[in-house]
């Protein structure tokens, strides 16, 4: 099987401090990894580090995508070859319709990678079969992005997005959090409706319960700005047991 | 780095040279001698053969400005300005009477090109295309009073607004030809003694547009005129006069460009607009003059008096503004609301970067009685500009029932910015109600963050959540405007960001 994602060794400072100490991560073409540990470890600065957000800074270590350097490329040119990243707090935009973002970023992408821009006829075609789909009225598009949205709604405009742009790697950060139980239900078949044995999934969570919905290949624990341990996805549920504190000692 | 430290980067590194439409059209000129006196002002009128009283109008304003003080109250910081070291009057040569585009120099045609303006004749005829799916079968028409420098050089649909009876023309031919309307209304929404710039203007002001439109009649068509100053060292003074008589409406249109300069440019022009009953005029600007270079070198002066007289009972007048341009804008489109039931609007978009130092409001007079105003504006600041929304809404002893509404908004791009605001409000009746928001917020790097991971690059972003926060100025313009405005915010964007 083909490694899509590698990271290898990464070390990572914010401010001065270290937080991920040599990090160590292969996810397969196709695979579903999840990714569990408790407040701190390093869990969210991994997904932003992958992602390119400004303000991380990589002392060390290495992030292959599809063979690739991805430090070498700008967070724009990472989205266009398909690294997407659905964000804990999505944010607001006042005054941009979702409908205007969706094409704008859509065709930012394609034009990225050299190919021809949607008609808007062909656009909106494509957004109202994938947003059927997720149970997404239209009346929600025409709103500015994410504001005025519920929990709910805003998980939803990001699995939407992760549908239309169709990227190979989808990193969900902690896609379960302020979310109610038929909110997380809807959104995580939109998730698993998007598995695909050419897209891989990193999805990032405290709880085991997201994994009941979301069913991982490979469950990585992290601890302290390291993965310290991996397995299948029965290390989920054994977590759940035992708790994290195991590892914190280590 | 991080987003906004980059844009940061970036603006210190604007140039000159990324100014798009900073370049010069060789034309020999015809000028007034440098400096200001009786005999310049003497020199403008018979240049215009201007008719005795017109004379006489500009040399009472020319000795009442001997006496006025440049005013010192707004946020702005500039070199003093010699104002005997400046052109008062320049036109282009070719000056012969022109009855087609032919006639036309070339270079003059050249330059409109290049600033994509459609003064092409085929265009004009055409008219603007409507967006695709907008149910319009006559096509939208925009009649161009092209003014260049300081002289009208074409003049287009004349015949069609003639016929309904609009008088749309340079204020020079007026002045000759409907001398009993100029007197009527010139000077009486902006008196001469009104301020030291209106008081200027007044008395060398070269030449500008005017509009009549009759008593019932709706323009049939957008009006608009492209100003563009182009003289090295010559300043610009424009006078408009609109008037809508008894129940008519018009839509005027004005942008502006100009080329680059190393030395600046003093650009004072008024416009008074007057609705008389039940009458609606409707007045947008798009203002993209050269704001000066990296090191804030260069750049226009802008300091405009703008009021609409809202004269009538029912009437109204509408006042939206795209400000990108100028080092210096000094401007405030006010709205005197004397008949009973009258409506002002205020709708501004003001950015500034660079060293763009813009002061830019509004007046909302409320004399009548139930009188409305609505402000809605929009100041974006990046770079090491300084960005400061000025207003006074204030109501009168018998304007009983006065009502405002005021939201003012400011962005900022950057941590070597400024955003101000400045907010007066007076009333004197106890029925008035005046509504005020205020927020200023910085563009958020998180926003920024997340547009890029979904595949804009930072520009691409800027520009997306800017025009998100300007959106409800942008509805306001003519939908022709509204097009060029969204493209001028991104222009003056690429300088904010690379």
């Amino acid at each position: 099987m083909m490694a899509l994602l590698e990271v290898k060794d990464l070390k990572v400072r914010v401010e001065e401090r270290e937080i991920l100490h040599g990090l160590t991560l292969t996810v397969n073409e196709g695979e579903v990894h999840a990714i569990m540990g408790p407040n701190g470890s390093g869990k969210s600065t991994l997904s932003h580090v992958i992602a390119g957000k400004p303000g991380y800074e990589v002392t060390d270590g290495q992030i292959l995508f599809k063979g690739e350097d991805l430090l070498e490329m700008e967070p724009d040119e990472r989205a266009a070859k398909g690294v997407f990243l659905a964000f804990q707090y999505p944010v607001e935009i006042p005054g941009v319709a979702t409908m205007n973002f969706l094409r704008t970023a859509l065709n930012a992408q394609r034009k990225a990678r050299g190919e021809s821009e949607y008609s808007t006829p062909d656009f909106l075609k494509k957004v109202r079969e994938v947003s059927k789909s997720l149970n997404i009225p239209q009346d929600m598009l025409k709103r500015g992005v994410n504001v005025g949205f519920s929990g709910g709604e805003k998980k939803r405009n990001e699995v939407l997005q992760m549908a239309l742009f169709e990227p190979s790697l989808c990193i969900l950060d902690e896609m379960d959090s302020g979310l109610d139980i038929d909110a997380l239900r809807i959104a995580a078949d939109g998730v698993n409706a998007l598995r695909s044995p050419k897209r891989s999934m990193v999805v990032i969570t405290h709880y085991q319960r997201l994994l009941n919905y979301i069913v991982p290949d490979v469950v990585h624990v992290m601890s302290r700005g390291r993965v310290v341990k991996s397995g299948g996805k029965e290390l989920a549920l054994e977590l759940e047991a035992s708790g994290y504190a195991q590892f914190e000692a280590a | 780095m991080p987003a906004v430290q980059e844009t940061v980067e970036r603006v210190k590194r604007i140039d000159v040279d990324q100014y798009r439409y900073g370049f010069e059209t060789l034309i020999e000129s015809d000028k007034a001698p440098k400096g200001l006196s009786e005999e310049t002002v003497k020199f403008i009128s018979e240049k215009k053969n201007e008719p005795a009283w017109m004379l006489q109008w500009r040399l009472e304003a020319y000795r009442r400005w001997l006496t006025m003080q440049e005013p010192t109250w707004a946020r702005v910081d500039y070199p003093k300005i010699d104002f005997q070291d400046l052109y008062y009057y320049a036109a282009p040569k070719p000056k012969k009477t022109v009855s087609s585009l032919d006639e036309i120099d070339p270079e003059i045609l050249k330059t409109y090109e290049k600033l994509g303006i459609p003064l092409r004749e085929v265009a004009m005829l055409e008219g603007v295309e409507p967006k695709p799916g907008e149910e319009d079968p006559a096509r939208r028409k925009i009649a161009v009073d092209a003014v260049f420098d300081s002289v009208s050089v074409a003049t287009t649909f004349k015949a069609e607004l003639k016929k309904a009876g609009v008088i749309f023309m340079p204020i020079s031919e007026a002045i000759r030809e409907h001398p009993e309307l100029v007197q009527k209304y010139l000077g009486s929404v902006v008196p001469t003694s009104d301020n030291f710039y209106a008081t200027l203007n007044s008395a060398v002001f070269s030449d500008g547009s005017f509009v009549y439109v009759p008593p019932g009649v709706r323009c049939p068509m957008e009006l608009s005129t492209y100003f563009r100053i182009n003289e090295r060292n010559t300043g610009q003074f424009e006078r408009t006069l609109i008037i809508a008589d008894k129940g008519s409406y018009v839509s005027y249109l004005e942008g502006c460009t100009a080329p680059q300069r190393d030395e600046n440019q003093l650009h004072a022009a008024v416009v008074e607009l007057v609705a008389l009953d039940d009458a609606e005029i409707k007045y947008s600007t798009v203002q993209n003059w050269y704001p000066g270079n990296s090191e804030g070198k260069g750049g226009i002066y802008n300091f405009v008096t703008k009021r609409g007289d809202c004269r009538g009972a029912n009437s109204k007048i509408s006042w939206t503004q795209v400000e990108t341009g100028s080092a210096i804008t000094w401007k405030y489109p006010s709205c005197i609301l004397r008949g009973d039931n009258s409506r002002g609007e205020f709708y501004s978009i003001a950015i500034s970067n660079g060293f763009q130092q813009v002061d830019s409001g509004t007046k909302m007079i409320h004399l009548g009685k139930n009188t409305s105003s609505r402000i809605i504006s929009k100041g974006i600041a990046a770079g090491r500009s300084q960005n400061t929304y000025r207003g006074l809404v204030t109501a009168h002893r018998k304007a009983t029932g006065a009502r405002n509404f005021t939201a003012c908004d400011s962005l900022l791009i950057g941590d070597k910015c400024g955003a101000h605001t400045v907010p007066y409000i007076e009333a004197k009746n106890s029925s008035a109600t005046f509504e005020h928001e205020a927020t200023t917020s910085k563009i958020s790097e998180d926003v920024l963050f997340y547009c890029i991971q979904r595949g804009l690059s930072q520009e691409e972003a800027v520009g997306l959540v800017v025009n998100g926060f300007v959106k409800d100025v942008l509805q306001q313009l003519p939908m022709e405007f509204a097009v060029e405005a969204q493209k001028l915010i991104s222009i003056s964007l690429e300088g904010s960001v690379g």
